[in-house]
């Protein structure tokens, strides 16, 4: 680890936390958090490891910005404990931890210029002159807004605001550093734009990232490890192709990506059956005939001429998405979406076969 | 935010020791004789000038009715000019309101004298000299002349939230300029009228400038009586308090009744 | 009836009020140069009473009373409000309600009642502190305070509601995410109001120190009950019309009327210059 830029190594196994050349950088214990009468965190417990790009993805109200606001220090939880760095920081301030965060509505400072904006940290610690102004400059550089010092915050755009934010997060060397869904007030063109953005930033400071959004695909984009979180209580944590490959339970399955998603009854090793018909998998380990869910994603199922399917189905509806078409199709009571670079014609009875490897299998969860 | 609450302190303070402590020493005079007895003879005794609070109370809404008649128009046509015109308009209406009411009041003597220029200028037309001053119409005009801005202003607020294409659509549908004003302009700038009334007849109600200058000493109200309890020749603290009381009482009944139809709070006025 | 007609009725409709309004301070303006003391005939052009009116001693004296007691008064007020404002608005709802309620007395009582509560107020004192010294036997306690002591209290009295209501809707919009911003950058909470806080509030305060200022200056029915010998101008304008004989009055009047005019087009241009700056930097 010594100052050299190592890539984060990709877990191969399921949401696996075990790579651990990264230290735990924050670590939250049981922690619960209530507000308003309303309990949003019911003992999270949670490590994080330096050097990651973290987001926590989830619907609103899931408690993934509470969770972000408890590691800045903005909430103070009820009962449990935050430690950075192996030290217990639960009580400590916002100005006294090692983090910084960068805002969702950017909460740039209006009286100041984008040089004071970005410089506002720096001034506190009673930098030199020389140094502040080397650093906000280099900085602003980092960012794309060289230039851009003596600007007046409210003649930027959205973009280049939320780029100062950055900036005035990132110019102090946090060792975190906190995002509450900092994309969300942009177009979608720079929204894109932005993430690769973000990503390459990470990298190249080489710090951890912790990144807060309800858009999954942003989450599958930016992200080393997805947290994903409903009602407080995490879901499921795991490397982006792990949560869309490999969903825990219902919940994620249906949250990332499209599915489909069924009851089934596992037979036996490597075998299901579900939407009356028997397939072969690739999952073992349940009990014989124990129901469990099934999920397929709609890219994964193959379109045949009705005789050659597995399943046949009516196409009711074809939806032309440009990158694919969309088409949903009947079988069974069941109205499956399947995804494809080819349309059927609606009325028209088709065949669809899925692959062992595509058939997903999880336990059934209690709704 | 976590603001510290004892910043307010000096303020609470303050507060109890020179708003509330002397607003209960008024209560206190008002219920008591002068020798510190409860008694409530001095209000039995307001009741003599009935007079005085009754002819109060009608130049009061007199004066509030005119106002409102006379603003409503331009509220109107101010909330409909460009925006920057607004602005300009909207100085020129203040501008009077920041002249110092007493010489506001004067000017109006000079010019309602027997000799003075309206007489002579309906003289020129052989029009006779009319006894102007010192008459109740004398102070219902001084009334108006000094809180027409303070009517105008709330309407003028209420009425820039009205948008043009309100008044328009209900054009399209029909409504013809009376309609317009009794089902859209008047429902909607309900607001802005109960503030209005509320800071033209308050004033109106207490005053005791307009009518010691314009009104002479056959047209007291009760902002009169008051101050001769106090500093003029009567001098009956308790009395005196007791009407004020009263006043209080009055000032208190047409806030509560304007209220209820006023859905904003008064800080975009202040 | 035709856009046209609509549009000169609306014209003549407005022209009529305006001249109602300025028709009264016009006449007054005029007849301040009228050689002769007539109100209503114009014998003269003379700069007299104008020339009279800056070596009338009584109106100079209470001409700098007047502004005394207006800047020490609004700076007051504007302390003690925004404190008040700031700790207002860290109190729960109904503390917040009932404390909003109680400061719109002064604003919403008639004045002659606030003036006449505050006087009853200074006369109790100084029976207590008659009571006090005869007790003691010596004076300990200030007994006459009517004057300048009683102006001061009274004018701050009737003059901090005004600062609180008009910072409260400031802090009120204030983007609690930057206090928080200034706490993530290392600011403690003194500092993150001080730094960021306060230059977001400062709008606010500098037009609650004006407005102090102008209803201070302005005031008559209060400082009539509170001033005891004192003349505040107003005081000293009652006191002129009630022997209503020279047109130093109108001279006053004028002069008022030409300051209050150039202080609006003051501020007239100076906002329009900001606002035209902002456009250019947009730009």
């Amino acid at each position: 680890m010594a100052g050299g830029k190592v890539p984060p190594q990709r877990p191969t196994a399921k949401g696996d936390l075990s790579r651990m050349d990264n230290n735990v950088i924050v670590s939250l214990q049981n922690i619960v958090v209530d507000f308003d009468g309303q309990n949003i965190l019911n003992g999270l417990s949670l490590d994080l490891h330096d050097k990651e790009f973290v987001t926590f993805l989830g619907p609103s109200g899931c408690g993934k910005t509470t969770t972000l606001r408890v590691i800045g220090g903005f909430v103070e939880p009820k009962s449990g404990s935050v430690f950075f760095d192996g030290k217990d920081i639960t009580g400590l301030p916002p100005y006294k931890r090692q983090v910084n965060t960068v805002f969702q509505k950017y909460a740039l400072f209006p009286h100041l210029n984008v040089f004071e904006n970005v410089a506002f940290g720096l001034r506190l610690k009673k930098e030199d002159d020389r140094v502040i102004r080397s650093k906000v400059l280099e900085m602003l550089e980092v960012v794309g807004l060289k230039g851009f010092e003596r600007r007046n915050i409210a003649t930027l755009s959205g973009g280049q605001q939320q780029r100062v934010a950055i900036a005035r997060g990132l110019v102090n060397q946090p060792r975190v550093l906190l995002l509450d869904e900092p994309l969300g007030a942009l177009d979608l063109k720079l929204r894109k734009e932005m993430q690769l953005e973000l990503k390459r930033l990470q990298r190249e400071m080489d710090i951890t990232f912790l990144y807060v959004t309800h858009d999954q695909e942003e989450a599958l984009t930016m992200s080393d490890t997805v947290v994903v979180m409903k009602d407080g209580l995490i879901q499921q944590i795991g490397s982006p192709e792990d949560i869309y490959n490999e969903p825990q339970n219902a919940f994620v399955a249906d949250f990332i990506g499209e599915s489909n998603i069924l009851d089934g009854l596992m037979l036996r090793d490597f075998r299901v059956e579900f939407a009356g018909n028997e397939f072969t998998c690739v999952d073992k380990g349940f009990a014989r005939n124990q129901p469990v869910q099934v999920v397929v994603r709609p890219e994964d199922i193959k379109v045949v001429p009705a005789i050659q399917g597995q399943l046949t189905g009516m196409v009711n509806e074809v939806i032309f998405k440009g990158v694919h078409f969309e088409m949903h199709v009947e079988q069974g009571g069941h109205e499956w979406i399947i995804h494809s670079t080819q349309a059927s014609q609606p009325g028209e009875v088709i065949g669809m076969c899925i692959g062992p490897d595509e058939i997903h299998i999880m336990a059934r969860t209690e709704e | 935010m976590v603001q510290k609450k004892s910043l307010a302190a000096p303020y609470l303070v303050w507060m109890a020791a020179f708003i509330i402590a002397p607003l209960i020493i008024v209560v206190y005079f008002a219920l008591t004789d002068s020798a510190g007895n409860f008694t409530l003879d001095n209000l039995m005794t307001i009741g003599r000038y009935s007079t005085v609070f009754a002819r109060s109370l009608i130049l009061a809404a007199v004066a509030t009715v005119i106002c409102l008649v006379l603003a409503f128009p331009v509220g109107y046509f101010l909330s409909r000019l460009r925006t920057s015109k607004q602005h300009i308009m909207q100085m020129l209406v203040m501008l009077p309101m920041w002249m110092n009411f007493l010489l506001r009041t004067y000017a109006w003597m000079s010019l309602l004298e027997k000799n003075g220029i309206i007489n002579r200028i309906l003289g020129l037309v052989g029009l006779g000299p009319f006894e102007m001053i010192n008459t109740s119409g004398a102070v219902v005009l001084g009334m108006v002349y000094n809180y027409l801005p303070y009517m105008i202003l709330p309407l003028y607020t209420a009425m820039t939230k009205i948008d043009q294409s309100v008044v328009e659509a209900a054009q399209d549908l029909g409504a013809g300029m009376g309609k317009i004003l009794t089902r859209v302009l008047i429902p909607l700038s309900v607001p802005g009228i109960a503030t209005g009334i509320t800071m033209v007849f308050v004033p109106a109600v207490s005053t005791f400038i307009i009518s010691r200058m314009l009104g002479g000493g056959s047209n007291l109200l009760i902002g009169d009586l008051i101050e001769l309890q106090f500093l003029g020749n009567s001098y009956n603290y308790n009395l005196g308090s007791a009407m004020s009381l009263v006043l209080m009482v009055i000032v208190l009944l047409c806030m509560s009744f304007t209220s209820s139809f006023d859905d904003e709070d008064m800080e975009g006025v202040v | 009836m035709k856009q046209k007609h609509w549009r000169a009725l609306q014209q003549a409709y407005m022209v009529l009020i305006f001249s109602f309004l300025y028709v009264p301070i016009v006449v007054m303006a005029v007849f301040s140069f009228n050689e002769s003391k007539s109100r209503s005939v114009f014998t003269g052009f003379t700069l007299n009473w104008y020339k009279s009116l800056f070596t009338n001693s009584m109106i100079l004296d209470a001409l700098a009373l007047s502004v005394a007691i207006a800047l020490i008064s609004a700076l007051i007020s504007t302390v003690v409000g925004t404190m008040a404002a700031v700790g207002i608005s860290g109190m729960g709802r109904k503390s917040r309600l009932l404390i909003n309620n109680l400061s719109y007395l002064p604003i919403v009582n008639p004045e002659i009642i606030t003036g006449v509560s505050l006087m009853l107020l200074f006369v109790a004192y100084r029976g207590f502190a008659a009571w006090a010294n005869a007790h003691m036997g010596a004076e300990l306690v200030p007994q006459n305070i009517f004057g300048l002591p009683t102006l001061l209290i009274a004018h701050i009295s009737f003059s901090v509601p005004y600062v609180i209501f008009n910072v409260s809707p400031k802090l009120r919009q204030l983007d609690v995410r930057m206090y928080e911003a200034a706490l993530d950058l290392g600011c403690n909470p003194t500092q993150a109001f001080f730094k960021v806080v306060m230059p977001e509030l400062m709008p606010a305060i500098l037009s609650a120190f004006l407005i102090c200022i102008t209803y201070s200056i302005d005031d008559f029915i209060i400082s009539y009950f509170t001033c005891g010998n004192l003349q505040t101008l107003p005081i000293a304008i009652y006191s002129m019309t009630r022997k209503k004989v020279s047109p130093e009055i109108n001279a006053l009047s004028t002069i008022i009327f030409l300051v209050i005019l150039a202080i609006i087009l003051f501020t007239n241009h100076m906002d329009s210059r900001k606002y035209r700056r902002d456009q250019q930097r947009r730009g």
